[in-house]
This record gives C-alpha cells, structure tokens and sequence, in this order.
C-alpha cells in the first residue's frame, strides 16, 4: 500500500492547513501521480487540483511532489517514490487558493512585465516574414515553456522578491523574444531589465533547471539577458 | 436564491482556445467592450494538445499549390456532407488567417528559404487528387498547438483583452423573444454567480472527447458549449460524426500525430506487414483517417493486432533517423518515452484508434452565427448566439475532418465571427433585456444542484457513460447495439440529473464544476447516440455494419438533433461555392 499525504486547506471550513493520509492501492501499476490524484478524489470529491491536458503540455498541475516541483501527469510512481511514501504538496511560495490550488497571480504579472509578444515597428509584408532555420533554432528551449510555474516556485529569489525579480519563467520568455531574428524592440526590451531586481536577483542556484518539466534550461537564458544588460552598459 | 450580480459587455466570447481568443483578439482591436471567460488559465485550452499543424496553401512547399486543391481535399474528406461555401471561405481566406499568426509571432519551423515548413498530411493531394501526396500542413515542429494558442494569448495580452479566468459558464440567458442575452458564470476561485450580459454571445468552448472511455482530448473537454445550447432548446447538427484517431497510445489515450507518418512513418500489424498498402494503394497511411482507423480496427479483429491481447498496431518510426524524429517530432519521442515506455528512434509505439474529435456541434453559418430550423424547414438565425471551433459545426469536416483543418478552422472562423460582430455592434443591436424569470430560468440547474440531497457519486455516473459510448457508438456500430445504448442512457438520465453534490463549499469547488460538467457530457451523448443510430449508412467517419454503403439518395445532408422532442431532422448541405464549380459527390477512394 502506497502511503499518499495530501496538503489540504479549505479557507471556508479550515482554520488552518491539515494532512490527509490516504492508503493507496495502485494494483501493481506503474501509474502517473496525477492518476492517484484523481482516484482519491472519485472517493474524496473534496479533494481540489488543476489538470487539463494529462500529457505534460498545459501546465495546469505543477504541485510539489515528495519535495519535488514537478507535473503530477507526467511524474510516474517509479520516479518519485521511495519507501512507499507519496507527498503531495501545492507549489511552494504562492499563496493556497484551496488544497494544492495555488493563486498564480504574481507569477502570470512577472510574465506580462516582460511584454511576451513579438514587437516588430515595420509593416508586415504580405506573405510571412522570413526568418531562416538557424535563426529559428535559437527559440528552441525556449518557445516551449507551459507556463507551470515549476521552476519559479522552486527559486528562493522568487520566494523573497515575487513582485520584482521577474523569476525564471518570466526571464525565460524574455529570452524567446530577445533571440527572435523579427523582433525589434531590443533596445526597450533590456531598458525595462536594467536595475537592480528584475535579473539580477538570480544568483545562478540552478533550482529552476533541475525542475523543469520540459527540459528547458531558464538559467542559461538569464546568462545571455545579463550578457546582453553587461554589453550594453558598456 | 436571489438576486445576483450582472456585469455588462458589448462582446462575451465563452472559451480561451485558439477559436475563441482568435475572436476575442477581433473584437478587442475593434475598441468593443469585450470578455473571455475561460473555465481554465487561457494557454491551458485543449489547443495546446494539438501537435501536428495546420493545414493551409501558403504555397511555400509547392510553390504551385492551389486553396483549390485544399479545397477539393477538405469536400472529399468530408465524404462530401462538407458546407462548399463554407469550405471555400476556410481554404481561400487560410492563408492570410496564417500569415497573421506568423506576423503575431508564432514560431512555426522554417524551410532553408526562410519560409514557413510545411509537412504532408493524410487526405492531401495536388491538383485535384490527380497530382500525388502534398505537403500543406505548416507546421511549429510537432507543438503547432502550443506554438499558435500562447501566440494568440500574447496578442490579445497586446490588445489589453479582459479575461476572466477560471470562471465557468454554466447555462445560456435567453430573453422573452428567445435571443441569447449572455450566460450565467461561476468565479471557480470564490463560488460567486453572476449574470455576464452580453449583445453577442460566442460559444468556443471546444470538444466533448471525454464522453468516451478511450481519448486524446483532455480532462476539461466535456462539451460544455453543446450541453448549454441543447438545454436552451438550440439544436446540434451532425454530432453522430466522431473522429476516431488512428495513432491514440495504447493504454493512454494520448495522441501522437499524424504528422508521424507525414514525415514517413507507417503501420504494421502482428506479421510485420504494413497493410494500409492493402486497404489503401495510393495513399496508403495517409489516407483519411476513417479509412485508417477502420483498417486498424479491422486487421485487429482479424487476428493479426500485436501484444499479448492482439489488440493494437504498431507505429514504425525508426527508420526514420535519431535527426529527423528528435528535430521534427521531438514532442513524440517524449510522449512515447512517457506514456509507452518506448524510445521510438530504436521501436515501434503500440497505438489503436481512439476518440479524438467531434465533427458535429452548434450548426452557423460562415458569419459564426448560430441556426435553427423554423417551422417551414428554413435556416433562422439565432439573436445574439455565435458558435466558432470544435463546438460548432459551420461545416467544413462534415463526416470527417482531414489532419490540419481544425486549428485552421478556428483562426478563419475566429477570425470571421469578430470582424462580424464588430460590424454589427457598429451598426447597432437592439435586444430586449432578460427578465428576472430569464436570469432565474438560467440558474435553475445550477440551483438544484446546490440543493441537491442523496443521489450518486459523479465519478462513477461519469466512468458508467463513458463506457457505454465506447461500447456501443465506436468505430463500427449496428442498430442493435446502438438501441442497447440509447437504453441504457435512458435509465442512466435521471441518476445523472440527481447527482449528488455533497460539498456546498464555495472556493475553488472543483467538484461542484465536475457536476455540471458531467451533464453537459451526457447531454452530447445522448444526442450523438440518438442521432447515431437515425443515419442509416456509412458515411466518413458514421461506420455501420448493418448499412455499409453510403446513401446519397436519403442522408447527403446533414443531420440536426433536436433536443425537446428528440428528433432528428435533415438540412441542407452547401454544394454553391461563389467563386469555383461545385465539388459533385463521387466515391471516395484513397
Ligand atoms: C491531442 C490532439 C492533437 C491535435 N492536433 C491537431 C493538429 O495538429 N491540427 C489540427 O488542426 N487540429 C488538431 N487537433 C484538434 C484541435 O486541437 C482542436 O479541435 C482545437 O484545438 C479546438 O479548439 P477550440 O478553440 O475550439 O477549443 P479548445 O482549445 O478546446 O478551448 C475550449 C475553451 O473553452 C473553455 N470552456 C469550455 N467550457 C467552458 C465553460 N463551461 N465555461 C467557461 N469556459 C469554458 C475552455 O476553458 C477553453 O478555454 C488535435 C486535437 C487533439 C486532442
Ligand atoms: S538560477 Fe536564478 S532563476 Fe534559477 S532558481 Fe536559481 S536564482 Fe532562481
Ligand atoms: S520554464 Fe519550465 S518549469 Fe518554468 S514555467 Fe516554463 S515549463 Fe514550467
Ligand atoms: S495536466 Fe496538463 S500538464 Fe499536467
């Protein structure tokens, strides 16, 4: 028997959060955390957790497993499981909605901070803009972030700055545009991250690559916005 | 309960994938008042899921290619119960829709001229099937889904979009004339209802995969939208019409696409043998996916399936190459690492037909705008109700949706829908205001449901539905099968409509929206079983043992469930394209 803790928080009827200890029976399964989830709330409706897409590529269910951020989807037993135990805790340093349902606000205002959208100040022309393979291989690692938060929850300068250091995720996506051959707003781009807080409150821990359900790797795409800022203020 | 809030918009667009936000981002630059409420975080849409791309002649593989031909494809595909208007409309404006996305931003994979790449994909040809297999499927590696949907989340962050996220839609407004006058919504973070008013109401709420047992589609895509509409007396068109998938993961449900065999990958059975050569001689694995599907299923029922239960194919990738599979199909390898425990660049994945997407919905024309029948057996618009996406059916899949056509779909008809409303809001709408007796008919099942006492566990009406659609309405059906379902759906209504709701909890009850969920779900069963069993033949992906001929002479046009009575009427299919011959029915071979 699988021994399952779940964080649990109810603000209407919790005056404080609680564990709930479930025995779990997996049949012998090799199933994804998130599987576990759901058979617990089929018994336990109560129970309250984002999911969508179940394959790893929405981002809805970053929780804190056996300490670990990561996907409860795409995060297999035989992964994380070690002396029968599975903890289940909501992502760390937001404030709990309810149960493992986190209040992502803050995260979601650093990514708008970093305006994600392509900024181009010359007309389009009538078919695409062109850009070639190798131009376009520097948004590999970078395009595919699903915004799960994953990796700036895990980050203690995010736990101490959520309102000025941008985070990982943030910075990430900054990168994805900085790197793209069609945008031009470069210049606007970095004096809106050149002052104390918004990049330079990572201090290359690493917390946030070593979590990344995607592979992605937010720490080098911080290296290349610092060397961008450092050449500029040359 | 009494009174509740009511908050004022000149546009409400119901859903945050790619159909609605393309509308959304329209209606926004237009300087209209105007919101998205989603029941998930925008980019959490099921259009992330979407993997493979979207199919359009931008002529940047073939520099000859033709929406023509895209065209033809898309009519044949359709098995030929496809609008040609609206066809039309879809493949001639495609590519300007696509262009726009790449000028958004969107990070679609290039050709070494720089242009956007483009893969083949199954039921594509050039020159009008007589010119061999295109490639007309552009594509971001295989995350095209994710790439378009976080696009259009950043533009309409550019265009200051008000979106209400996490807010959950559950009955339409409908005031004394029978207009739609906005929709009742729950906060999900604090449990308020509100009456979000509205002088044009956009249904894009997406697909209903989830009523059956075995699918690609996420949790979430529960048909909401169709639910809704029926339950307003709205009737759905063609929903008999589900596209079973034929690459679904063994075991899992989860996707991988179709682009797979675009880049070359094939199926074997148990021998080894690839037979779609046998099935299909031209096209072979690239033929429409009904055609796949069945053949799957066939060679499965014949004995010749793999793994120790004979009961999937195998997905040959390997001979591909490390390069290509890990540059082209990255997500794939992923997936099937995950999910079936194979590495494909050294071994084949286990897959077998599975649900995948929903060909039926809110019938509208190419102005998004949603239809009934009036008494004569004439189109009559519906005041104020706008459907776009998966959930309508405006048509351009009619039978069977080719590869490529839905994300298409939902930027041109997004697209069409918001540069509509615009001009009508410009033009002025006058629509009487809901009463209090129209706001309160709106809340009455999401108040009975807060009252509800005793009933069953919502989980376990939920697996009981979706095992009865999976064995009763699946790739191959019969009359006899199909009556054993729509039996036992009719004892399954009542406990469902009595599901017990035990926590009244208001924060982030995300039992409560499993509730309403699971009514919607049944709803789009019920209609897809009745109507089902009413279409007495074979068409596109409608696949009956006991008809096995297509009927053009009775059931050449499309099929319209009503919900009172529960009857199924015929309309009109569209064979008046404006500006190209008629596409005639012809059998459709591959
Ligand atoms: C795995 C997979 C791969 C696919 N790959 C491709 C592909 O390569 N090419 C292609 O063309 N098509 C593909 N498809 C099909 C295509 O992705 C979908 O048809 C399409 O994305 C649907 O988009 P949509 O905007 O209509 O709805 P969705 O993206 O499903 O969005 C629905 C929206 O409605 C909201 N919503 C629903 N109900 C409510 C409610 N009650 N209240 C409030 N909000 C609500 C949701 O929050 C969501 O924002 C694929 C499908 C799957 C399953
Ligand atoms: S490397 Fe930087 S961003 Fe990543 S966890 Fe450490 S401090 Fe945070
Ligand atoms: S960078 Fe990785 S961990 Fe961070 S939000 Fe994006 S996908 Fe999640
Ligand atoms: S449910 Fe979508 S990432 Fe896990």
């Amino acid at each position: 028997m699988l021994q399952v803790s779940l964080y649990r928080y109810n603000p209407e009827t919790d005056q404080e959060p609680w564990t709930q200890e479930v025995e779990f029976d997996s049949g012998g399964k090799d199933l994804m955390v998130l599987d576990v989830m759901e058979q617990i709330k089929a018994q336990d409706p109560t129970l309250a957790f984002r999911r969508s897409c179940r394959e790893g590529v929405c981002g809805s269910d970053g929780v804190n497993i056996n300490g670990k951020n990561g996907l409860a989807c795409i995060t297999a037993l035989s992964e994380t499981v070690r002396d029968n135990k599975l903890v289940i805790r909501p992502l760390p340093g937001l404030p709990v909605v309810r149960d493992l349902v986190v209040d992502m606000s803050m995260f979601y205002d650093q990514y708008e901070k970093v305006e994600p959208y392509l900024q181009n100040s010359s007309a389009p022309p009538a078919i695409e803009r062109l850009q070639s393979p190798e131009e376009r291989a520097k948004l590999d690692g970078l395009y595919e972030c699903i915004l799960c938060a994953c990796c700036s929850t895990s980050c203690p300068s995010f736990w101490w700055n959520p309102d000025r250091f941008i985070g990982p995720a943030g910075l990430l996506q900054s990168y994805r545009f900085l790197a793209d051959s069609r945008d031009t707003a470069t210049e606007q781009r970095l004096s809106k991250l050149d002052d104390p807080y918004s990049v330079f409150r990572c201090h290359g821990i690493q917390n946030c690559v070593g979590v990344c359900p995607k592979g992605l790797n937010p720490t080098k795409a911080i290296g290349h916005i610092r060397n961008l800022l450092l050449e500029r203020a040359i | 309960m009494g009174s509740i809030r009511t908050i004022s918009f000149d546009g409400v667009i119901v859903g945050g994938g790619g159909a609605g936000m393309r509308a959304a981002l329209q209606l926004a630059q237009s300087g209209f008042k105007t919101a998205v409420i989603t029941k998930v975080f925008p980019t959490r849409s099921h259009t992330v899921s979407a993997q493979g791309g979207i199919t359009c002649a931008i002529a940047s593989d073939d520099p000859n290619d033709d929406w023509r031909w895209h065209m033809y494809d898309t009519v044949k595909g359709s098995d030929y119960i496809g609008d040609q208007d609206a066809i039309e409309y879809m493949c001639s404006v495609g590519p300007e829709a696509v262009y726009e996305l790449e000028h958004m931003g969107m990070p679609f994979s290039r050709t070494e001229e720089g242009r956007i790449y483009q893969r083949p994909f199954g039921g594509q040809s050039k020159n009008f099937g007589e010119g061999g297999q295109a490639a007309r499927t552009c594509a971001a590696a295989d995350r095209t889904g994710h790439a378009l949907l976080h696009t259009l989340y950043q533009g309409n962050m550019k265009n200051n979009t008000v979106f209400f996220n996490e807010w959950y839609a559950t009955d339409i407004v409908k005031n004394a004339d029978g207009a739609v006058v906005g929709v009742i919504a729950i906060c999900m973070e604090t449990g308020e209802t509100v009456y979000v008013k509205s002088r044009a109401t956009v249904f894009a709420t997406g697909g209903a995969g989830r009523i059956y047992a075995s699918t690609t589609n996420a949790h979430i895509n529960t048909g909401d939208g169709v639910g809704m509409s029926l339950r307003a007396g709205f009737p759905v068109q063609d929903i008999e019409m589900w596209q079973f998938h034929p690459t679904g993961i063994h075991g899992a449900g989860v996707l991988v696409t179709e682009g797979c065999r675009g880049e070359g990958g094939y199926l074997i059975n148990k021998d080894g043998e690839r037979f779609m050569e046998r099935y299909a001689p031209n096209a072979k694995d690239l033929a429409g996916r009904d055609v796949v599907a069945r053949s799957m299923v066939k060679e499965i029922l014949e004995g010749r399936g793999c793994g120790p239960d004979g009961d999937h194919v195998l997905l040959k990738l390997d001979h591909l190459g490390e390069d290509v599979l890990l540059s082209r199909l990255p997500g794939i390898c992923e997936l099937s690492e995950t999910f079936a425990h194979v590495d494909p660049t050294k071994e084949p994945v286990p897959v077998v037909p599975t649900c995948h997407y929903m060909m039926g919905g809110i019938p509208t024309n190419v102005n998004g705008q949603a239809l009934t029948l009036d008494a004569q057996g004439n189109d009559q618009i519906i005041p104020g109700f706008y459907a776009v996406g998966e959930v309508a059916c405006v048509s351009v899949h009619g039978a069977n949706r080719l590869g490529g056509n839905s994300l298409l779909d939902l930027v041109v008809f997004g697209r069409a829908s918001g540069l509509f409303i615009e001009n009508a809001l410009r033009d002025g709408i006058v629509m009487r205001d809901a009463s209090d007796s129209d706001i309160e008919q709106g809340m009455s099942r999401l108040d009975k449901l807060n009252n509800s006492t005793g009933g069953e566990n919502v989980a376990g009406l939920k697996k009981e539905l979706q095992n009865i659609m999976q064995n009763h309405f699946g790739v191959f059906r019969n009359a006899e099968f199909m009556q054993q379902g729509i039996e036992k759906l009719a004892e399954l209504r009542s406990r469902i409509d009595n599901a017990e709701l035990s926590d009244k909890s208001q924060a982030y009850n995300t039992a409560r929206i499993e509730a309403l969920e699971l009514h919607n779900l049944f709803e789009v069963a019920e209609a897809t079983a009745i109507t089902a069993e009413e279409r007495k033949e074979s068409r596109g992906a409608h696949a009956r043992d006991d008809y096995q001929e297509r009927d053009d002479e009775n059931w050449l046009c499309h099929s319209l469930y009503s919900p009172g009575d529960k009857q199924v009427a015929k309309r009109a299919v569209n064979f008046e394209p404006k500006t190209v011959d008629t596409f005639a029915p012809k059998a459709r071979v591959y």
